[in-house]
């Protein structure tokens, strides 16, 4: 029963870390190699985390996609509800031809996809998966994990250009354009989060919605303008013009195949999973909430924001690279700095109560 | 001042978006088009050349693969023209039957217009939507000739089988959902802002464009004219049924969109008047097993569910056709595609085509 208290008052997993921490200075005695060790582990559980996600939102955004669509979905592989659908999508992935297409500039052809992945899974570093639980918790956690985000818009344009196709290479102008115009909203819609928390570290924002209310409600706009622009950071429908499927095929993954293409989907689902997390951090209490543990909760509201984010995928239309653009500097950039004014007055007014 | 050149894109024979294999050439300067030329021929089949080598009869499975979305109509247009040139007189009863299977087709295909501008717009679960109505009326059409494309069901004379005792009910039971499904896309689709802003204003046609390109169907009434031969010729039965001919205002990618959707409405009023005053009595005509019709030739034009479908018949007096020439609304449709597409984004050339709907199988013949 103590044990069990002490797991819900500091967390399950910051508890198993510590335990672990302690076997590795049992087995080495060194503090040094078993904080390398810890970080090693934390790395590994991060990769794990993304791996899972991938095999899971695979089937998750399937099966979603034929709830949506008065449909069954998977149902073949592996049992009634074709779980193991994942694994043979994976398998039929690994199988295929790896294609070179004629012309294109191959180092960096090959180099997109790799390092597409890089700053995807970088930012994991920064989330506080739980009490405690974050690889990096570093005081200016939001500020990094944007910087670090942003570079995902080069391994999209390289890529675009390296095919040596005109499809790809329209889709890699697009990112650029879309990317870029979706960071500003997104940034000051965080602005209005960092105001009231006080502080950058992502752990201290979730500790000050633990205090305060959740962000969501004493920032509702701000959460609107987030998720709108999260969705347009992630490339997925209503904003999916990087793809645009029915107009430029597949964009700058148009002239990939088998396990590059596979490491762009990686990268989506990794993404989709990120901002589903930034979602819930910033504006959902993060890890806090009754009765379970907070990693439970956390990955609850996670997977919550998850659904959320491919519902919009598969409910709206695309839009149009100009009314994308439009939308971003003429209603949610005005939007979020509006927010940010009524933060800055609202604050004022509280202290001067 | 950067320097800029324009580009040509090819999109397509292979392309998700152009319905089969149609391969447009875009001249681009930047997502800006500066011209959109249509090249088709991949799909052409000499369906004109094969009726020719064809008895009479022997012809109307080919018109099937016409416009394989909406064959009941290729059929209908088709046999109407040889029984002009044979002067066959087709019994009431199935000329009824011949209103009601065609209209029903003409739904079928306006839901596949649906769907796939839904599909070409992003909206996926749009298009399956569509789809799964679809399916209620191919399975009439399957309790009706137990073919669910490609029917062959209208023959020269009259129709290959009766209606099914329960198809009365069941096209009752359909009609009754249409307004309900309707309303389904009314929510998920033209409800829909980013739809709205996507199809308002884009790939506008003015009168004198529409009318400069022959465009016929609902692209036509989309920009106002109410030209619908069901209508301005009153052939067969269709004098004798009430329905309105949907116009639009602008000519743009809403209004095509709109006209058709009015359009679903107008043939289930059409199927109901004509299930209701359904009459006893034959379903095919008498005439000689071997078809001679007399010297001459003959142009016979129905309102095809894209446009006007007219058949031109040589007859030389043999049991074959002279000569067989297909005026073909989706051929005719597209060459608009280049006025609709200047000065559009790529993303509204997918828009337009859609809008246009042409279906290649037509086209190319």
């Amino acid at each position: 029963m103590d044990i069990l208290n002490m797991m819900m008052g500091q967390g399950v997993v910051s508890t198993l870390a510590d335990q672990l921490h302690n076997l590795f200075m049992l087995l080495f005695d060194n503090a040094v190699v078993a904080g390398f060790l810890m970080k090693c582990v934390g790395i590994g559980a991060i990769l794990g985390i993304i791996s899972v996600a991938a095999i899971v939102f695979t089937y998750g955004e399937r099966k979603v996609c034929a709830f949506m669509q008065v449909r069954i979905g998977p149902n073949r592989v592996g049992g009634r509800f074709g779980l193991l659908q994942p694994i043979a999508d994976m398998l039929k992935l690994m199988s295929k031809e790896d294609i070179i297409p004629q012309g294109c500039d191959r180092v960096v052809w090959a180099l997109g996809p790799m390092l597409l992945f890089v700053p995807t899974a970088l930012i994991y570093a920064f989330f506080p998966f739980d009490n405690g639980v974050a690889l990096a918790d570093v005081n200016v956690g939001i500020f990094l994990m944007l910087a670090i985000s942003s570079q995902a818009v080069l391994p999209f344009l390289i890529s675009g250009y390296a095919s040596n196709s005109k499809y790809a290479f329209i889709g890699g102008m697009r990112t650029v354009a879309q990317m870029l115009s979706y960071e500003a909203p997104m940034v000051f819609s965080l602005l209005g989060v960092v105001m009231l928390s006080g502080s950058m570290r992502m752990s201290d924002i979730v500790n000050a919605q633990s205090e305060q209310l959740w962000f969501i409600l004493m920032q509702p706009i701000a959460f609107v303008v987030f998720v709108i622009s999260a969705t347009a950071e992630t490339n997925r429908v209503p904003f999916d013009l990087v793809e645009g499927e029915a107009e430029i095929v597949a964009g700058p993954f148009a002239e990939y195949s088998g396990m590059r293409w596979a490491l762009f989907f990686l990268a989506e689902y990794a993404n989709l999973l990120s901002v589903s997390i930034l979602t819930t951090v910033f504006f959902l209490g993060g890890w806090n909430g009754p009765f379970l543990p907070g990693v439970v909760w956390f990955g609850l509201k996670v997977l919550a924001m998850v659904f959320v984010f491919m519902w919009f995928r598969w409910t709206f239309p695309r839009t149009r690279i100009d009314q994308m653009l439009a939308f971003s500097w003429k209603i949610l950039l005005p939007l979020a700095l509006v927010n940010v004014l009524f933060t800055g007055v609202g604050i004022y007014a509280r202290q001067w109560m | 001042m950067p320097k800029t050149e324009t580009y040509t894109l090819s999109m397509g024979p292979q392309h998700p978006s152009t319905h089969g294999v149609l391969q447009v050439r875009l001249d681009l300067d930047g997502e800006n088009i500066l011209k959109a030329t249509p090249y088709m021929g991949y799909l052409h089949r000499g369906i004109e050349k094969l009726l020719e080598s064809r008895t009479y009869i022997q012809g109307v499975p080919y018109t099937d693969r016409l416009d394989y979305v909406s064959s009941m109509n290729n059929n209908l247009g088709y046999c109407r023209a040889v029984e002009e040139l044979a002067q066959i007189e087709v019994p009431e009863r199935a000329e009824y039957i011949r209103v009601i299977v065609a209209e029903l087709n003409r739904i079928a295909s306006h839901l596949v217009f649906i769907g796939s501008l839904a599909n070409d717009l992003g909206a996926v679960t749009g298009m399956i939507y569509a789809f799964r109505d679809r399916e209620k009326i191919l399975d009439l059409f399957d309790l009706v000739c137990g073919a669910r494309m490609t029917f062959h069901y209208i023959r020269v004379g009259g129709v290959s089988a009766d209606l099914p005792p329960e198809f009365a009910a069941k096209c009752d039971e359909f009609l009754k959902i249409v307004p309900e499904f309707m309303q389904e896309y009314e929510d998920i689709l033209t409800g829909n802002e980013i739809l709205q802003h996507r199809l308002h204003g884009t790939s506008p046609m003015t009168k004198e464009q529409a009318l400069s390109h022959n465009m016929t169907g609902p692209n036509i009434r989309a920009v106002g004219i109410p030209f619908d031969i069901r209508k301005v010729d009153g052939y067969g039965l269709y004098p004798k049924f009430e329905f309105d001919v949907p116009v639009g205002e602008n000519g743009d990618n809403w209004d095509r969109y709109r006209v058709r959707y009015q359009e679903i409405y107008e043939s289930a009023k059409i199927i109901r008047q004509a299930l209701d005053g359904l009459p006893e009595g034959d379903i095919m005509a008498k005439f000689p097993k071997v078809l001679r019709p007399p010297k001459g030739e003959v142009f016979s034009r129905t309102e095809g569910t894209r446009g006007e479908l007219g058949f031109y018949i040589v007859s030389d007096g043999s049991t074959k056709p002279y000569r067989v020439h297909i005026r073909r609304p989706s051929f005719i449709n597209l060459q608009g595609l280049d006025d609709m597409c200047r000065g559009m984004l790529i993303g509204d050339s997918v828009a337009a085509f859609s809008a246009i709907d042409p279906l290649m199988g037509e086209v190319d013949c």
